[in-house]
């Protein structure tokens, strides 16, 4: 049952990156185009999905078991670090170039887009060299 | 600067729709398995071989797979909408360099930080995701409007 619901939370959200129109580069460019013709989809996407998960973290804020009576795994961290900063910007420059992120991407190789593919491959690259290389090459444990 | 709004491709109903259902989808993921829609640390985590068939890369390989054939499945219910991708090749590997690299530096992507973390009021997310907007605004400034 769990994994049911599991698998269908992906499906939706997948589903819910298509119907937005988030799954299309061109939306995201025309999102970032600020001097240009610019598309404010990307707000409303943002709206609809924090006011739905908005209420469910509401919802768990005190509780600490889930509807299936198992742990809540939240993250903990509250530290502000360079790395968050730095990483982001890193992320946000790519983001722009291509006009996929992580999701949208993975949902656009699904649908047999050849370039996504090569963007999830590289990205796939960009995580190894992080997690495998810049963490231990800069002993930063994760 | 003058802000003109591209009204032909402004589409609020399905962007709020679509917006709605991924809420849904990471409130499905938070109240019944208690675990954050944040998909750059849900990939890395499955794709580390020392993780392979671990009971943790478990339910994030199901959430992979629910997501990946959302694009796959998709189709069979109506057409896809059309996607116009400008990057080239090259570019495309750029870009994914740095959203790979860049989403686990800053531990979180669009969904993780822009989505769940903005939802659970989080000060590194709304750090994060206006540094990530921000390059973004400067990054398609330089490329479409710096020649």
């Amino acid at each position: 049952m769990k994994n049911t619901i599991t698998f269908l939370a992906g499906l939706i959200f997948g589903l819910g990156l298509i119907v937005s129109g988030m799954t299309n580069p061109a939306n995201i460019i025309g999102f970032l185009d600020i001097a240009g013709n610019w598309n404010p989809s990307l707000v409303l996407v943002m709206v609809g999905g924090i006011s739905i998960a908005f209420l469910a973290f509401r919802y768990m804020a005190n509780k600490k078991l889930t509807l299936f009576k198992e742990p809540v795994h939240l993250p903990g961290t509250t530290h502000l670090s360079k790395e968050l900063i730095i990483g982001s910007l890193l992320f946000g420059a790519g983001w722009a170039l291509a006009g996929f992120c992580p999701g949208p991407a993975l949902v656009a190789l699904g649908a047999g887009s050849k370039q996504a593919g090569i963007f999830v491959l590289a990205m796939l690259v960009g995580m190894y060299g992080h997690d495998i290389f810049y963490t231990r090459l800069f002993n930063k444990a994760h | 600067m003058q802000l003109t709004i591209d009204w032909l491709h402004f589409t609020p109903g399905s962007a709020l729709t679509g917006g709605l259902m991924l809420g849904l989808g990471a409130s499905m993921l938070l109240l019944f398995s208690g675990k954050i829609a944040g998909i750059s640390g849900i990939l890395a985590y499955v794709i580390k071989p020392s993780h392979l068939f671990s009971q943790d890369a478990a339910w994030r390989a199901l959430f992979l797979i629910g997501l990946i054939s959302a694009g796959t499945i998709y189709p069979f219910i109506a057409d896809l909408p059309p996607a116009s991708i400008a990057a080239s090749n090259p570019t495309l590997m750029m870009a994914g360099l740095l959203v790979g690299f860049g989403s686990r530096m800053g531990s979180g992507c669009t969904s993780g930080h822009g989505i769940c973390g903005l939802s659970r009021l989080s000060l590194r997310s709304l750090l994060a995701t206006v540094s990530f907007m921000a390059a973004g605004f400067v990054t398609t400034y330089l490329t479409l409007h710096a020649s």
